[in-house]
């Protein structure tokens, strides 16, 4: 659940315009959404609502079990053997011995029921109790988990046999035993979420309030398993009563109970004589697990939310194509020029969301543009825009983008590959996350090396160590060698800037290449930057947030607030003398080097509150 | 003056390591601190410095191994079970991240009327509490019936701090609460920190990498480096006239938001390190050389290892 959540909510973010903090108190509460939006979603899910009324019909069937046949389930007469379907008193036909098969079924519901009833909420019970207890407690997570390792491992359908003697014969036993067996899969669910919930902050932040660590467990981490351990309780029903029924089919159990089990064994015994005394049961069997597996489907989507898929936007919604219909003319002396550019997101409701509105940049050879905002300004889309790398729900509404006059949007595949590396490049935010865990850095650089440029696996290895030296890493060969695990940030920034230069590229672009890293690193990973832009003479977009990264590197400032650029200039001119009042917010709001708190420790009034 | 409201001696704090006779790993190597009532100690450091882990450890989230903590004269180093909980009430915390320190399926009401509830308040004496509390950081009242998700980041943090001010507590650990927000918030934020420390008299030990950040809040900073306290002092001392060759580079690292300033600082920063490189070597035996602070807020121990380096 908890993944679940932030990752609809990185797709949403961009499709939100933030504005000021202030903004989202005013909108309409929607108190208990969540809650409310699944029965909503699972009423409007003809599945749910087919397989639902199915199951309920069922339940009322087993329930009139004793009023609406004739007879009882195991009143043999003798006279009435082998009636078709359709005899008065008899609706689906009697048996070989003479029993209402009609009878039988309907009994043969509850049985059903009442095992599902019995096994999964056993199962339930003991797995999630102990799912809590071996996920929120470390110390006793391997004993529990010992012991449902043991009952994994044992047969279940054979001990249910062999347990004949102890259980008597009695299916709700039989069940109840089952339910243990069942258990580790709930377990299993229910440990791994807590784990997960159990290292979120709230959950320290409810201990350091001195809640108590049961009621941790019930109120902060249960309502966030509650939901895979509904699902899986929808699907361990349905195992239930297959498992009952192929207990019974063995003849396992007493032969008074009636069960689905038990009739499709008799009837198998009859198939020759008619075939629907094997028929009829097999159905409602059928059809009771069939919907029960579902509906557990139908539930997942429901609380796990399956993604709206992404829908054909209409010719009428993209405004002009990838025409430049921009104001300003192309630029000859620019190596790039975006011009009038609109990226936009589909909201759920389909109507398409803006988040970048007629940006313009331009960008001279050597020269640092900083692309400035906070969050939710568009910043980081304008430059996926500009690299070709939005997401496939984002769409480019409008403008142009020229990289040395050619056009890059509308461009194919291959045409963009051509120039990423060689002409763009692109250094992201989290170094970490954007080198693969189990390839070598030495391997990784080469492939990028050898996609770039027509370079023998030898030469990209030559290649890839001077560049590791070029970028300030001391020891080029060990760092070759290693996995990214085995390096720090700030040089696993330097690893990506040395792939990002590989190719000499004339533009490079900077996701906030220094946000992730500390000061002290910062620093110097910016002396480099600036740098290899000397000596390649390469055009930057830095990224940032950060006034103080661009003042140190910045000659150009775009600022950009909701999806529009308010303000550009040179860096100095912006600096002194801002002119919208955004710039001048944004300016204002940076903690200045000289304050320093002057005011004495505050005076302890006893009892203080508030 | 009075005995001060926490001081931590020598506290070391050491995280077991899974597997089979694997000794634990040492995080934070002994460190000496005050904390007196209504102040700010301000505790900077880098990635993997331990300040983190400092705060855990005041919170009881993270074992201490060696050394002691005491709150109001009261040993609290492994406070653990109905203890711990008692601490509840005097100590809290502001996390850094506001989107995982609330309970995403518990309205803001019912996050903030937990601490209360726990510690033996009736419902409707909570209920008021609560609303007092969204008041006073500048929340709508409104927003108890809402869920954490229709917030933005600046506004989960005030709900954050609004528990956290729930018990009235007499220290509250702020751990990075303003590093996740944006400049324009950040500063908003900080002032309701310094505003509620006016009016109830709080202190905080507020733990930030960002020098900037902390220079607004401190009353006295702590330099931390890989486990040690490599600096201590008042926040004028330390952040102007640094005595210890890692507050220094530390200093000078962060670029100021003024192009020109910045050119010279950087001039300044390229300086230092070739001088310092030439003096002492790498960072690493540069912080370890360097010269804890004296006077009163030297203890014997940092003194001795100053002297013997």
């Amino acid at each position: 659940m908890t993944s679940q959540t932030t990752a609809s909510e990185s797709v949403a973010v961009p499709a939100v315009v933030v504005g000021t903090e202030a903004a989202s108190v005013d909108a309409p509460p929607p108190a208990d959404e969540v809650r409310k939006s699944v029965f909503h979603r699972l009423r409007r899910d003809p599945q749910a609502v087919i397989t639902a009324s199915i199951l309920l019909t069922t339940v009322v069937l087993g329930l009139l079990a004793n009023v609406l046949p004739q007879h009882g389930p195991n009143d043999v007469v003798f006279a009435n053997i082998n009636l078709p379907t359709g005899t008065p008193g008899y609706p689906m036909g009697s048996n070989t011995i003479g029993q209402d098969i009609f009878s039988r079924v309907l009994h043969s519901i509850n049985t059903a029921w009442v095992s599902a009833l019995i096994g999964a909420s056993v199962a339930l019970v003991v797995g999630t109790t102990f799912g809590l207890i071996g996920g929120y407690f470390s110390r006793l997570r391997s004993g529990v988990e010992w012991v449902f390792t043991v009952v994994m491992t044992l047969p279940g359908i054979l001990l249910l046999i062999l347990l004949m003697p102890v259980t008597g014969g009695d299916f709700r036993a039989t069940m109840l035993i089952y339910g243990f067996l069942m258990s580790p899969s709930v377990y299993r669910i229910v440990r791994n979420q807590t784990i997960g919930v159990s290292k979120e902050l709230y959950v320290d932040a409810a201990k350091v309030s001195g809640v108590t660590h049961t009621r941790i467990l019930f109120r902060h981490i249960l309502s966030v398993v509650r939901g895979p351990i509904i699902i899986a309780t929808a699907f361990l029903t349905g195992t239930a009563i297959g498992v009952q029924a192929g207990l019974a089919f063995l003849g396992v159990g007493s032969a008074e109970i009636p069960s689905f089990g038990a009739m499709i064994s008799q009837g198998f015994r009859a198939i020759n004589i008619d075939p629907l005394q094997f028929i009829w049961p097999s159905l409602f069997l059928g059809l009771i697990t069939a919907s029960i597996v579902l509906l557990g489907n139908a539930l997942r989507d429901a609380l796990e939310g399956s993604r709206p898929k992404p829908q054909k936007i209409s010719a009428t919604q993209t405004t002009g194509g990838f025409a430049a219909e921009a104001t300003e003319p192309a630029d000859p002396t620019a190596v790039l020029q975006v011009r009038d550019l609109g990226i936009a997101y589909q909201s759920p409701s389909g109507t398409l969301n803006e988040v970048v509105r007629g940006v313009n940049l331009r960008l001279r050879q050597g020269e640092t543009l900083g692309l400035v905002g906070e969050s939710g300004s568009g910043k980081t889309q304008t430059a996926f825009g500009i690299l070709g790398v939005l997401p496939l729900e984002a769409k480019v509404t409008r403008g142009s983008v020229l990289i040395a006059g050619n056009e890059l949007l509308g461009a194919s595949e291959p045409e963009l590959r051509q120039l990423r590396g060689t002409t763009i490049a692109y250094i992201p935010q989290e170094p970490m996350s954007n080198l693969d865990p189990v390839y070598t850095i030495g391997s990784q650089l080469v492939e990028g090396i050898r996609a770039a440029g027509d370079l023998t696996r030898p030469q990209a290895r030559t290649r890839a160590l001077e560049l590791l030296e070029r970028v300030g890493i001391v020891d080029p060969e060990r760092v070759y060698r290693s996995y990214p695990h085995e390096i720090s940030g700030g040089m696993a920034q330097r690893v990506l800037i040395a792939g990002a230069v590989a190719g000499h590229p004339k533009i490079l672009i900077a996701d906030e290449p220094t946000t992730a890293l500390d000061v002290t690193v910062q620093a110097e990973i910016l002396d480099l930057l600036r740098d290899l832009q000397t000596e390649m003479d390469m055009a930057i977009i830095m990224v940032t947030h950060n006034f103080g990264v661009v003042a140190d590197i910045c000659d150009q400032i775009a600022v950009m607030q909701r999806g529009q650029i308010v303000e550009t200039g040179a860096i100095d001119d912006i600096f002194d003398n801002p002119q919208h009042e955004y710039t001048q917010m944004l300016l204002d709001s940076i903690l200045d080097e000289d304050t320093i708190r002057q005011d004495p420790p505050a005076v302890v009034t006893q009892g203080a509150s508030t | 003056m009075t005995a001060p409201l926490v001081e931590a001696t020598g506290l070391k704090v050491a995280y077991p390591v899974s597997g089979f006779r694997r000794p634990p790993v040492e995080i934070v190597h002994g460190v000496d601190f005050h904390i007196d009532a209504g102040e700010t100690l301000g505790i900077v450091g880098e990635s993997g410095s331990g300040k983190t882990t400092i705060g855990r450890a005041i919170l009881g989230l993270a074992p201490v191994s060696g050394g002691s903590i005491t709150f109001d004269g009261a040993d609290i180093s492994h406070a653990a079970g109905a203890a711990r909980r008692a601490l509840a009430k005097d100590i809290q915390v502001v996390f850094q991240d506001p989107y995982s320190s609330l309970n995403p399926s518990l309205t803001i009401g019912r996050t903030l009327a937990e601490p209360l509830l726990v510690q033996g308040w009736d419902k409707d004496k909570a209920t008021k509490r609560v609303l007092e509390l969204l008041d006073r950081v500048g929340l709508p009242k409104n927003a108890a019936e809402r869920l954490p998700r229709e917030f933005s980041g600046g506004q989960r943090q005030r709900v954050a701090i609004a528990r956290a001010l729930a018990p009235g507590p007499r220290l509250i650990i702020c751990d990075e609460p303003v590093s996740g927000l944006d400049l324009s918030t950040q500063a908003t934020v900080l002032d309701l920190f310094i505003e509620i420390q006016r009016d109830t008299g709080v202190a905080y030990m507020f733990i930030s990498h960002d020098l900037a950040v902390i220079r607004h809040i401190s009353h006295r900073v702590g330099v931390l480096f890989r486990g040690e306290i490599v600096e201590l002092g008042t926040t004028a001392a330390v952040t102007n006239d640094p005595q210890n060759p890692y507050t220094q580079r530390l200093l000078l690292a962060a670029p100021v938001a003024n192009p020109r300033a910045q050119r010279a600082r950087r001039a300044e920063r390229l300086r230092l390190r070739e001088e310092q490189e030439a003096t002492y070597g790498g960072l690493e035996k540069l912080a370890r050389r360097g010269i804890a602070r004296a006077a009163a807020e030297t203890t014997p121990r940092q003194f001795r290892k100053a002297v013997s380096s």
